[in-house]
């Protein structure tokens, strides 16, 4: 027992204390779980369980347009069609959030399918912008039936996701680590378990090279439109859940416009990028409109701190911190902290002379 | 009920046209989707708004000086922002959807969220065969063809013109025959800002000034673009005229159908291209890689 602990202690310092981007990784995720003890301010617990929510959001648009390249303008739709089918199963059914925001998920696979077997035929900018079309269509269907679906002013009296904040806090954290989790290994290139995070990455790359080896395209451009469609569909059932209005905005061009700045703030085609935008921006321009002065300024905040955080590290930021932290041992491929000057398992010199 | 559906959709598609050739020169020369081109519409708009109600200057001149500080702001956007990350299109897309949430916002605290009208230029209204119609929708009409015509001749007879279709063919081949690229980007980001311009001035007294006014044309816009087929200018004119008499049928014809404005038009240009992925003029690339 003892020599098992010790082994599983030695894994975690080799593996995540050596690595200085996991323990940042590590220290963040635990103050998150931390957070309703550190700081009990219900505001500060909407501002992180509304960010928890977006981080899977944005998460799923990296996984379908940065990994896999098919650039969507539309990942609102998504959004939208779960969190509407879970609200008006709520309201009119009277089903309870822990079915609704299953089906709503379902709901957005299928609206995934649907965008993405007529997007087959399409690639690049075409692409891009037939996805932003698809949510600005389904505005005009909720506005023509309001009786159903609330048309302008939306789906009001949804149910909450359980009674306390806290615990609500605790659901929505849970659910969005297990989905980034997800997500992150389904991408991840190196992994020896799962194939399809190198698949993705060869579809984007070279579509033609990928399907010349063998490597059923469609079959996979499908599988991460419906993975994408089913994460970004789990966080509109959780929003639709917490802040119990189903509203035509959410279908807007600019939330649309949103994961996507997120992700390519904190960092394309890195899972943990689009995470680190969302809980960087979100905060920052909600804890901003507190203020009265703020109130006014806080697009312009963001705004302004995007368009410089870009121009000086157009790769997002996370790219840039982890650039400027870690090196790779040019030897055996190991992430190492940059203070090192050897590689701290083959002690290959990691600063090769320039 | 045909009269006026000819009337307004002839405006409007007008309208949408000279957004989508400034929008697509753009495109073509620079390779980068811009999204605060309709902000600059939106802008320029609210300059001339501005000029003529706030500062009490007359129509013309004040329209002519948005037209040019028009054009130097999107060409200074354009050296500012854009240029320095070209090599990121992506990023390059999320700085100009900035700088077009930066202009909205800069508006709304200027100006509120009010729905502002700017006088007609010309009161009165005149009939052609029957048909009726406001001075004001003569000359948007009248205007955008003029504009239309004069970006033609710009871009068939002038050494820039030919400078800037050179670039839009092939940037090398381009660089290799003395012209200088960047630079060419730069004039092209001005005229298509310029073009917005003249886009918001015609319609501003036809339309309500506000700071939202960005969103809607830009996804017709964006439509239009890409039902004519990337890069083609003539596409993108027909496209803008198809999208627009569409989204004027709508309005009049379909009750409730302003709400559904927008999804027409998009729904066209689904339609047309899942029927013909390269769009209306588009040139088909045999498994192109991008």
């Amino acid at each position: 027992m003892g020599s098992y602990l010790y082994q599983l202690y030695r894994g975690f310092q080799g593996e995540i204390l050596a690595v200085p981007g996991r323990v940042i990784a590590l220290i963040f995720v635990t103050l998150l779980f931390l957070l309703p003890l550190i700081i009990p301010h219900p505001i500060v617990l909407k501002i992180f369980s509304l960010a928890a929510i977006f981080a899977i959001f944005a998460a799923s648009w990296d996984l379908l347009s940065g990994f896999t390249g098919q650039l969507n303008l539309g990942q609102a739709l998504f959004f939208g069609v779960s969190a509407y089918s879970a609200a008006l199963l709520n309201i009119h059914l009277g089903v309870p959030p822990w079915a609704t925001i299953p089906i709503g998920a379902i709901a957005g696979v299928i609206a995934g399918l649907l965008v993405g077997i007529p997007a087959l035929r399409l690639r690049g900018f075409y692409l891009a912008l037939v996805t932003l079309a698809f949510p600005i269509i389904l505005i005009g269907v909720i506005f023509v039936f309001p009786d159903i679906t609330g048309g302008e002013l939306g789906l009001f009296g949804v149910d909450r996701l359980s009674g306390s904040r806290v615990l609500d806090y605790y659901i929505i954290l849970l659910v969005a680590t297990a989905s980034i989790l997800v997500m992150w290994k389904l991408t991840d290139g190196r992994s020896k378990i799962v194939r399809t995070g190198v698949i993705l990455h060869a579809i984007r790359e070279d579509e033609i090279t990928a399907r010349a080896s063998g490597i059923n395209t469609v079959r996979y451009k499908l599988m991460v439109f419906s993975i994408s469609g089913f994460f970004a569909g789990v966080a509109g059932g959780l929003y639709v859940h917490y802040i119990r209005i189903a509203g035509p905005s959410i279908l807007e061009l600019f939330f649309s416009f949103q994961p996507i700045i997120w992700t390519i703030f904190g960092g394309i085609v890195t899972i943990y990028g689009a995470v680190a935008g969302v809980f960087i921006l979100y905060p920052l321009v909600e804890l901003v409109r507190l203020h009265p002065v703020g109130e006014t300024y806080r697009f312009v905040l963001m705004v302004l701190i995007l368009i410089v955080v870009l121009l000086f590290m157009p790769q997002g930021i996370t790219r840039w911190v982890r650039d400027h932290i870690e090196e790779i041992c040019p030897r055996c491929k190991l992430i190492n902290i940059r203070t090192r000057r050897y590689c701290r398992a083959c002690r290959a010199p990691l600063h090769a002379e320039k | 009920m045909v009269e006026a559906i000819l009337i307004n959709g002839l405006v409007l598609g007008g309208m949408y046209a000279i957004l989508a050739v400034g929008f697509a020169l753009v495109f073509g020369v620079a390779k980068i989707l811009n999204m605060a081109h309709t902000a600059f519409y939106m802008v320029g708009a609210f300059l001339i708004l501005i000029m003529t109600i706030m500062l009490g200057f007359p129509s013309l001149p004040s329209i002519v000086l948005a037209i040019a500080i028009m054009g130097i702001t999107g060409s200074v956007i354009y050296k500012l922002f854009l240029d320095r990350v070209k090599e990121h299109p992506v990023a390059v897309m999320i700085i100009s959807v900035g700088v077009a949430i930066l202009f909205q916002e800069v508006l709304l605290i200027g100006f509120g969220g009010h729905f502002r009208g700017i006088d007609p230029f010309v009161r009165g209204f005149v009939e052609i065969a029957g048909i009726r119609a406001t001075y004001q929708q003569v000359i948007a009409i009248a205007t955008s063809l003029v504009a239309l015509v004069a970006i033609r001749l710009l871009l068939s007879k002038t050494r820039v013109g030919n400078a800037i279709r050179a670039v839009a063919e092939d940037r090398e081949i381009a660089n290799v025959m003395g012209i200088d690229v960047s630079r060419m980007c730069v004039i092209t980001m001005g005229i298509s800002a310029v073009l917005a311009t003249v886009a918001g001035a015609v319609v501003a007294p036809i339309f309500m000034v506000h700071p939202l006014m960005w969103m809607h044309p830009l996804t017709i816009v964006l439509a239009a673009v890409v039902l004519g087929g990337l890069g083609s200018i003539k596409g993108s004119i027909l496209g803008a005229f198809i999208l627009g008499f569409a989204e004027t049928a709508v309005v009049f014809l379909v009750p409730m159908g302003a709400f559904l404005r927008g999804a027409v038009g998009l729904s066209v240009m689904v339609v047309v291209l899942l029927l013909r992925p390269e769009g209306l003029f588009g040139v088909v690339f045999e498994e192109e890689r991008l």
